[in-house]
């Protein structure tokens, strides 16, 4: 749309928007509103940290239950993010590609994990995976103990960061153009090739956002997570929980080193997806 | 089900002669079909087994005792008290993260602001930080060695485990949700019609009720559907700052953790099912308004190719 404005307006158009009333008044709410509610209450974290001196910073989080705690966190985030990538594809492929019914049920059903509360999904979660649960029932017998265990966690994970990635991937599968599969189709291209070869690449950047937002998602998460994890030190306290348990102790110079910690983690992610999703782009150009 | 005998193609209302046609040379019928209903069957069964048992779970074990136990657990007066602390949280803190969406979106659409990537930037921020995150940010500015901690324990103010740190949490939790749906959308629709209205000299605040709220209704209504459900449900972060104080700071989401602790599962179940019932209400009504939403979408930028012709 920006596109086809012709060069003389975009500067008639900016010089004309400072004569809309309301501008200041609502610019000045909006600052103070943000310097008040997020970049203040933010800005503690590092000031606090700051305080603590370098060498008690690095003591508070590198002691071996942060590490613990680390490991586990991002690990089970790795594993669920990925675990999402595939069946969020699949979810996705699905409700784009075919028509069926129950579709909109399906298609409405894939954003629970954004409409319900995170205790009442941990409570499910417990519930449905526990020895005697409907799933963990099935699974005992098989010597697959999914309650309290470092596999909970991920199941957790998986829940809240499907609809992540099945909306990154969905618009994009909605606009590619049918053509190319089926130019790809006709020059003998098997379907299994033209979706490896021709789909793959061009949803490659919305399935690289999809999964690396579940998996900063997944990183801080905690409602879910706190029911079903059992919370064992060094063994299935997730950072954010260590977190919570230092609060708990008023140890809130080592909750902040923590906390610290997973933000440059997550930052890491959210940035290094970016690029990667910029270069595929490129390439799928 | 009575359709066996109906052919595949007829049941899904193509006409037979479509089917034909759209199929690429190659490939045969009976493949593309069974490629079809093995994807189909397993997504379905994924969703099913991921997304739906979880919510089944909530109200079989609420009802597990009879519905007499689910009312008689509805009924208790800590519950209630839960449910109306939940209420009157969202009831805060809705309100004014819709002034805050309004007003941003006004301020960086409307008007020419520098610095704007930086507004949005910092508008999106709470989504990136974890619940637990934003509750310690808090306790760090109000709690006993908090900033304000001294001062406020001074002037005999106590805001760390109170009602107060509750709403201030939620707010930041739910922050970004109506401005993010709002500066889009307002941006799509520029500011031609506005501008028409000021120079028939209308006030700001009619131009806004008269022009731009009619054009952004739909998608104001999605962004507080959105924030009301994480308000109500919000759990990390208000388990930080309220000192989860039975019956004086536990809302909904902190009563139902209490409950389950203490091995109540009918009563914490029950619990759950009044917010699982607010996620498929919700849901329900982010169906409806995406289809509302995109039918304005649709139209806006009709009249947009219109009046570039």
């Amino acid at each position: 749309m920006m596109q086809t404005v012709p060069a003389g307006a975009t500067t008639r158009a900016s010089r004309a928007r400072s004569v809309l009333p309301g501008v200041r008044i609502t610019l000045g709410f909006t600052l103070a509103y943000l310097t008040i509610l997020v970049a203040i209450p933010l800005s503690t974290l590092f000031v606090r940290s700051a305080r603590m001196g370098w060498s008690g910073f690095l003591s508070a989080a590198t002691s071996p239950r942060a590490i613990a705690a680390y490991r586990l966190s991002i690990g089970s985030s790795v594993t669920a993010a990925l675990v999402n990538g595939v069946f969020g594809l699949l979810v996705a492929w699905v409700l784009t590609r075919y028509r069926f019914t129950g579709r909109a049920i399906a298609d409405a059903l894939v954003d629970l994990p954004f409409a319900l509360p995170t205790a009442v999904a941990g409570v499910a979660l417990t519930t449905l995976y526990s020895q005697n649960g409907l799933m963990g029932a099935l699974l005992a017998p098989h010597g697959i103990k999914v309650a309290y265990t470092p596999l909970g966690i991920t199941v957790a994970l998986t829940f809240i960061g499907l609809p992540f990635v099945v909306r990154s991937v969905q618009p994009v599968l909605e606009t590619l153009p049918g053509e190319i599969e089926e130019a790809a189709a006709t020059l003998g291209a098997d379907r299994w090739q033209t979706f490896l070869r021709v789909t793959l690449p061009a949803l490659m950047p919305a399935l690289v956002a999809g999964v690396s937002l579940s998996f900063a998602r997944a990183i801080g998460e905690y409602g879910s997570v706190v029911f079903i994890s059992g919370n064992m030190p060094g063994l299935t306290e997730i950072a954010p929980l260590l977190i919570m348990s230092k609060l708990e102790q008023y140890d809130y110079g080592g909750a902040t080193a923590i906390a610290v910690v997973m933000l440059l983690v997550s930052a890491v992610i959210l940035v290094s997806a970016g690029m990667i999703q910029r270069r595929a782009a490129r390439r799928a150009a | 089900m009575s359709t066996t005998s109906v052919p595949t193609a007829a049941r899904h209302g193509i006409p037979p002669g479509a089917r034909a046609r759209r199929q690429t040379a190659h490939v045969p019928t009976s493949e593309r079909d069974i490629a079809r209903g093995v994807l189909i069957t397993a997504a379905l069964a994924y969703l099913f087994l991921s997304l739906g048992l979880p919510l089944f779970v909530v109200f079989h074990e609420a009802f597990k005792k009879g519905v007499g136990a689910y009312l008689t657990a509805l009924r208790d007066p800590e519950l209630l008290r839960a449910l109306r602390l939940t209420l009157l949280v969202a009831g805060i803190a809705v309100p004014l993260n819709v002034t805050f969406g309004i007003a941003a979106a006004w301020a960086i659409t409307k008007g020419k602001v520098r610095g704007r990537t930086l507004l949005i930037a910092l508008a999106d921020l709470p989504l990136a930080v974890s619940p637990v995150i934003a509750g310690l940010t808090f306790m760090l500015l109000f709690g006993m060695q908090g900033w304000f901690g001294p001062w406020l324990k001074a002037h005999d103010i106590q805001i760390a485990f109170t009602v107060s740190a509750v709403v201030l949490a939620t707010i930041f939790v739910t922050l970004p949700f109506v401005a993010r749906e709002l500066i889009p959308l307002m941006e799509e629709q520029g500011v031609v019609e506005e501008e028409a209205a000021v120079t028939l000299g209308a006030s700001g605040w009619q131009i806004f009720r008269r022009v731009t709220l009619p054009n952004i209704r739909w998608g104001l209504l999605y962004g507080v559907v959105l924030c009301n459900a994480r308000a109500m449900g919000e759990f990390g972060a208000v388990s930080v700052v309220s000192g989860r104080i039975r019956g004086q700071t536990t809302t909904l989401p902190l009563h139902i953790e209490i409950l389950y602790n203490e091995y109540d599962f009918t009563a914490a179940f029950a619990a759950s099912s009044l917010l699982a019932l607010l996620a498929v209400v919700t849901l329900a009504a982010k169906h409806l308004l995406e289809r509302s939403h995109h039918v304005a979408r649709a139209r806006i930028i009709e009249e947009q190719h219109e009046r570039e012709s």
